[in-house]
């Protein structure tokens, strides 16, 4: 008997994930999503990934010097409670794959920052083999903070700027990422050459 | 009759409305007093308003299976039954709730009801994370009951009743007849537990949220975590409560009880703020030795200075 044989496989991939395709969720209209979008925009849980050199100007911002806490933002370690997204720098093709999952996992509505040129167009890794160039090529980003690195001062007014969009109602990607959903799916395709998970595995 | 059961159910309600935003307001108001210790400025007061908001107007949530709802239902009642079953103003009709005669055994049963449903719906969720944290929460919980419950029964010597509105009336009078000075063993032992109970820094390992992200309720989003958030309000001002009741001399109006919560959470967050984490093999070493030890001093001054 072969160790294969010994294990059997108690769950197949379709039954441990979710093969379903993400919804579009109409917002509502009027006074009440307004009042919703105020509280989503002063309460702003970030998760932070940190695989970028970005990662290491978030941390002054839970410090006493700049303290964010003031605005209403606050770290989170699961993506299933938080609400905004921080690619701090350079996304590997390797990470890239854990993005997309990251992102995936968490709930309508989402927003997405992009920290640093290597974000925006591959910054200094521009030429890299391994390296992607556009972020907003595999996940929607609502705000890119240029800079390389951009101080935490920035991160902040970055921060201010996305609270304005949500207040507007202008904060939608996650309904952007439903409906342009096999575009997204065929760029993240080309990249990741090992795709060994189901198409949305939230 | 009806109209008396009527009366209590409005009264509940009231109480009920009035604790939970007092209690919301009292964990945003030791938010801010973290925030000046480590210098800050910190959230606004009304943060956790907002922050409930948030999670309930969330569009999207996902499921994991029937139990893994209910963790937080259970949660919820076990908050609310802590809160309900503890007269929350000595002599008020309004606060007394549903409190009776033998009410102390269901009030530090429901304590540890929640947690047990937590445990079951963040078991469910399949989350590696949220099985450590069940298990870590679940060993201390066990170890910091030790005390607390010997603590418990000298109070209950002491007061020769297992009413908690009777505990309260044993106090009245003056400051000294205070179980923290008629049998400080027991007081003593009793804010040690409390401490344990309210998973704040030295036992902060349940939640570790550099560690494992945040255990427990590591799969819970939405409003299953907007219910959960609203409880961690209403079961903290609940065991507050509980804890003023047994050594402080419970409180006859709203500034007084206002002030000994404030009091007691305060010695929760001054701990909290000096002392590093204990990992769980240390936490329960340290309930089952000086604190247990200090309780059973005072079960025997109690049962010395009462018989």
């Amino acid at each position: 008997m072969t160790n294969d044989e010994a294990v059997p496989a108690a769950f197949t991939d379709e039954e441990l994930f979710c093969q379903e395709r993400p919804q579009v969720r109409e917002p509502l209209k009027g006074f009440f999503e307004k009042f919703l979008n105020w509280a989503r925009a002063n309460s702003l849980w970030f998760l932070g990934f940190g695989t970028g050199c970005g990662a290491v100007e978030l941390r002054p911002l839970l410090t006493a010097r700049y303290d964010v806490f003031r605005y209403g933002i606050q770290p989170r370690p699961t993506p299933r409670q938080s609400s905004v997204f921080i690619i701090g720098g350079y996304a590997s093709v390797k990470t890239i794959k854990r993005i997309v999952r990251s992102y995936e996992q968490m709930q309508n509505p989402k927003f997405v920052i992009g920290l640093g040129s290597c974000t925006i167009n591959g910054g200094m890794y521009w030429d890299s083999y391994n390296t992607i160039n556009r972020l907003d090529h595999y996940i929607p980003v609502d705000v890119y903070i240029a800079g390389c690195m951009p101080r935490p001062e920035a991160i902040i007014a970055g921060f201010m700027k996305l609270k304005q969009l949500i207040k507007e109602g202008r904060g939608e990607n996650a309904n952007k990422y439903a409906r342009d959903f096999d575009w997204y799916k065929a760029n993240q395709k080309k990249i990741i050459k090992d795709w060994n998970m189901p198409d949305y595995n939230w | 009759m009806t109209s008396h059961i009527a009366m209590k159910l409005l009264y509940s309600f009231i109480s009920l409305f009035v604790i939970f935003n007092y209690g919301i307001l009292l964990v945003g108001i030791m938010a801010q007093v973290r925030a000046r210790v480590q210098g800050r400025i910190g959230m606004p007061v009304w943060q956790y308003y907002i922050d409930i908001v948030k999670n309930n107007a969330k569009r999207t949530s996902i499921y994991h299976g029937v139990m893994f709802y209910l963790g937080p239902i259970f949660r919820l009642a076990g908050g609310l039954g802590t809160y309900l079953f503890i007269p929350a103003l000595f002599g008020s009709a309004m606060f007394s709730n549903f409190s009776f005669a033998g009410d102390l055994l269901l009030v530090m049963y429901f304590i540890f009801f929640g947690q047990l449903g937590m445990a079951l719906g963040a078991g469910e969720s399949g989350h590696p994370h949220s099985a450590i944290g069940v298990a870590r929460g679940l060993a201390q919980m066990t170890a910091f009951e030790v005390p607390f419950a010997l603590s418990v029964v000298a109070v209950v010597i002491h007061a020769h009743t297992l009413s908690i509105t009777g505990i309260v009336a044993a106090q009245q009078g003056s400051v000294f007849h205070w179980i923290l000075f008629v049998n400080p063993f027991a007081a003593i032992a009793g804010i040690i537990a409390t401490l344990g109970m309210s998973m704040g820094n030295p036992f902060s390992i349940v939640i570790a949220p550099q560690e494992i992200p945040i255990g427990p309720p590591t799969e819970y989003q939405s409003n299953l975590l907007g219910m959960l958030q609203t409880n961690r309000a209403l079961f903290n001002v609940a065991k507050l409560i509980l804890f003023m009741n047994l050594w402080f001399g419970g409180a006859t109006n709203f500034i007084e009880l206002m002030l000994k919560t404030f009091g007691i959470y305060l010695i929760t967050a001054i701990v909290g703020q000096s002392f590093p984490r204990f990992r769980t093999e240390q936490a329960i070493r340290f309930f089952i030795t000086w604190p247990t030890l200090i309780a059973l001093a005072g079960v025997v001054y109690a049962m010395v200075t009462r018989y």
